[in-house]
């Protein structure tokens, strides 16, 4: 099914895809897509949506289980408590990727904002993954509680780091593996950085072999480093600060 | 255990002559206060570990024992009260922030205790609600600007759609009691309690317990920023959703439930790890403006195709008025206050009794910048933090308010003694726990008949009330304070409250 998004509204856009799925749709193609906030949103079960343009904020916001490619740029907040399902973006996102995500995956092939995979968690079989092909802001992974995030720092320009500062201040749960140098002053209190293996390659092989046929690159090339792993010192960062 | 400086708080005497023995008290004390010895045959009690619940004085049967005050005391002091000197031993043994529970029990003024109710006599007959009707029936909900009604053949139709609405069968529901603060059991009575009488309950920020989903069209399910146990059924399956931003017991502070409280089902429902605690930021992440929070409105309207209203729960701060202006333009159908003395499962003290403003003030600031700029029919505005009776209600309603949360009134309902020490996790009544043998003192049939039970007074009573005023619906009591009156309220509160001197 395709859509033609220009001069629609979100909520006439979004309605619209709805109407379609419920008459028994599953695959949407929109077009001229500019800004549109909260396409896929609580959606659920097996859809495919391809989007041209640029998706609006909360894209993937509640989504639980559909497969979203965007083949441009992303604005902020995608994948808000997404619970299952993939986003794909083919340019940059913005801040506040993957807030609360606690499913399914998030591939981008450029860069990445501020406050991105903040308190991403796991559960049982849920762990959500977020590869992020550039580098990202402050505050990556803040308050992580699970899930894995991975940074490859593909394509930086010279001189800019791989990630801000305050990288997970506050995480409690999960991984990150961040490809390139993050200095002491640049991470949290709660975290500590190790030097990766193979258990670690064999944990981000299929999602990086994923992310190299999707974007045509070369998945051993991605898995060569100098990686960096950060962990928390403690599932319960915050259990001695109070008088019992 | 650590040696304390710290007093006694309470003195627990057994009579002797009375007690049988039968160590009901020993197995009723999670805190250990009572101990048996087998070989002397005695029971013995260590005062010091007694936290006031009245657990063992209600359940021992030849009635042998008597809790109260610890008489021994400081030096009279003014500014160095025992509790001031007890606080600095604490923190000088542990190093720690002081934490509690319930609601803030500081010597605030309590306006509702100031503020005095009308009656009709001679000139405006009062009504009987034994014999003549009376509607207590509560939309909450945004309310259209105006209404377009057709004419077609002779028949009228409403043209105006309307936003979605709560049908509340008195304008009284239980405030957010998260599933992990409060045991399953309690949950389920808050739950069911509601969906009989007609009212809602509100998840808190725990989840929604599988068992709990058959209550959900009388549950408001809540999106907090942990966003525990925050997926699409459980959206959807809500009567409504509510944002909660802020908490009248802890304003600007996130929470911490303890890794020791998530257990297995909690877990399960907060869909976290069992053991890890879960950490809910001050902030939500995605909401840094009034732009970003209506962007979480329509995140979460659009998510459940605009059917179910939004609420976004506040505490009540300094600027709330302005706030809650903020948020109507965001889209908020509801607006939630919670006030000074609302209650929590834990907090830490300094918060707790410190911050915030109380929820009299709220109500009346809240309501009239609304009227002001022409928008309090957009959202409904429900008030909380320290209702304990009908006429609390009724004189929230008469400043303002359209509905009012119950949290420590439920509780109290269902056995709670506000003994403030459910942050231990090991509440006697049943109430603040997960541990299963404490768990299973409390029984939800009877807890939940003694919720109705409640809720039934309350509802006389306001009739009542509203009888007496000879007003026969609800509606007509709502920011109508020409029904109140103050006593011994400075002109400044009077003013803000919008109310007029006794006498006057």
């Amino acid at each position: 099914m395709r859509i033609d998004a220009r001069g629609l509204h979100y909520r006439a856009l979004n309605e619209k895809i709805n109407q379609f799925i419920l008459k028994g749709e599953r695959t949407f193609h929109l077009s001229h897509v500019n800004g549109q906030r909260f396409i896929g949103d609580g959606l659920k079960g097996k859809i495919k949506i391809t989007i041209d343009g640029v998706p609006g904020n909360d894209l993937a916001a509640f989504m639980d289980g559909p497969r979203i490619r965007v083949k441009g740029n992303a604005q902020d907040g995608v994948a808000n408590t997404m619970n299952e399902g993939e986003v794909v973006i083919d340019g940059n996102a913005g801040d506040v990727l993957g807030f609360a995500m606690r499913g399914g995956r998030v591939f981008v092939r450029g860069s990445v904002g501020y406050r991105v995979g903040i308190h991403m968690k796991s559960y049982k079989e849920k762990v959500p993954v977020m590869v992020v092909g550039g580098g990202a802001r402050d505050f990556l992974g803040e308050y992580q509680a699970g899930g894995i995030i991975i940074v490859l720092g593909l394509g930086l320009p010279r001189g800019e780091p791989i990630a801000g500062y305050m990288v997970g201040t506050g995480m409690h749960g999960g991984v990150m593996y961040i490809r390139g140098k993050v200095e002491d002053w640049q991470i949290g209190k709660e975290v500590k950085i190790f030097e990766i293996d193979d258990s670690d390659r064999k944990v981000m092989r299929p999602h990086l072999k994923d992310f190299a046929r999707t974007f045509k690159l070369n998945v051993e090339d991605l898995l060569k480093g100098p990686y960096l792993k950060m962990v928390p010192f403690s599932k319960r960062p915050y259990g001695r600060i109070y008088a019992y | 255990m650590r040696f304390s400086y710290a007093l006694p708080e309470f003195l627990v005497e057994r009579d002797l002559e009375r007690c049988i023995r039968c160590k009901v008290c020993v197995r009723q004390c999670a805190f250990e206060a009572h101990c048996y010895d087998e070989e002397t045959d005695t029971v013995s009690v260590d005062s010091s570990k007694c936290v006031g619940c009245l657990r063992c004085v209600t359940m021992c049967p030849t009635s042998a024992l008597i809790v109260r005050q610890n008489p021994t005391s400081f030096k009279e002091n003014a500014s160095w009260t025992g509790r001031a000197i007890k606080d600095i031993f604490k923190q000088a043994e542990t190093g720690g922030v002081l934490l509690t529970g319930m609601g803030n029990d500081r010597p605030y003024p309590i306006y509702w205790d100031h503020i005095l109710l009308n009656a009709s006599q001679v000139t405006n007959p009062s009504i009987d609600p034994l014999r003549e009707p009376m509607e207590l029936k509560t939309y909450l909900g945004s309310k259209p600007d105006r209404l377009d009604i057709k004419k077609e053949n002779g028949k009228l139709t409403l043209k105006t759609r309307l936003a979605p609405q709560l049908e509340l069968r008195m304008p009284v529901m239980f405030s957010a009691l998260s599933y992990g603060a409060i045991s399953l059991n309690a949950s389920k009575a808050l739950a069911s309690a509601a969906k009989e009488f007609g009212t809602y309950c509100n998840t808190g920020e725990g989840g929604l317990h599988r068992d709990l989903f058959q209550y959900a069209d009388r549950t408001i399910v809540q999106c907090a920023s942990g966003r525990f146990g925050v997926y699409r059924d459980y959206l959807q399956a809500g009567a409504a959703i509510e944002i909660k931003i802020g908490q009248g017991a802890k304003p600007g502070i996130g929470g911490h439930l303890p890794g020791e409280k998530v257990s297995e089902e909690v877990s399960k429902t907060r869909m976290i790890p069992v053991g890890t605690d879960a950490l809910s930021p001050a902030p939500h992440h995605d909401i840094y403006s009034i732009e970003d929070l209506r962007q979480l409105i329509y995140a979460l309207k659009e998510a459940t195709r605009y059917e179910k209203p939004v609420s976004v729960k506040i505490a009540a701060v300094h600027n709330a008025a302005a706030i809650a202006s903020g948020m109507v333009r965001a889209g908020a159908d509801i607006i939630a206050l919670d006030g000074l003395r609302g209650s929590t499962g834990a907090a830490p003290t300094r918060i707790r009794n410190n911050v915030g403003i109380p929820i009299e003030l709220a109500i009346a600031s809240v309501d009239r910048r609304l009227r002001e700029e022409g928008i309090r029919q957009r959202a409904s505005l429900v008030a909380a933090g320290g209702f304990r009776n009908s006429a609390d209600v009724v004189k929230a309603i008469a400043l303002g308010a359209d509905a009012v949360y119950i949290g420590t009134s439920a509780l109290v309902a269902m056995g709670c003694h506000v003994c403030q020490i459910c942050y231990t996790g090991k509440c006697n009544w049943g109430i603040a726990t997960q541990d299963p043998y404490l768990e299973k003192r409390l029984n939800p049939e009877i807890a939940k008949e003694r919720l109705l039970n409640l809720l039934r007074a309350w509802e006389h009573e306001i009739k009542e009330m509203l009888g007496g005023m000879g007003i026969n619906a609800i509606e007509s009591l709502r920011g109508n304070r020409l029904h109140l009156r103050g006593v011994g309220l400075s002109d400044t509160d009077l003013d803000i409250l919008g109310i007029l001197p006794a006498g006057r």
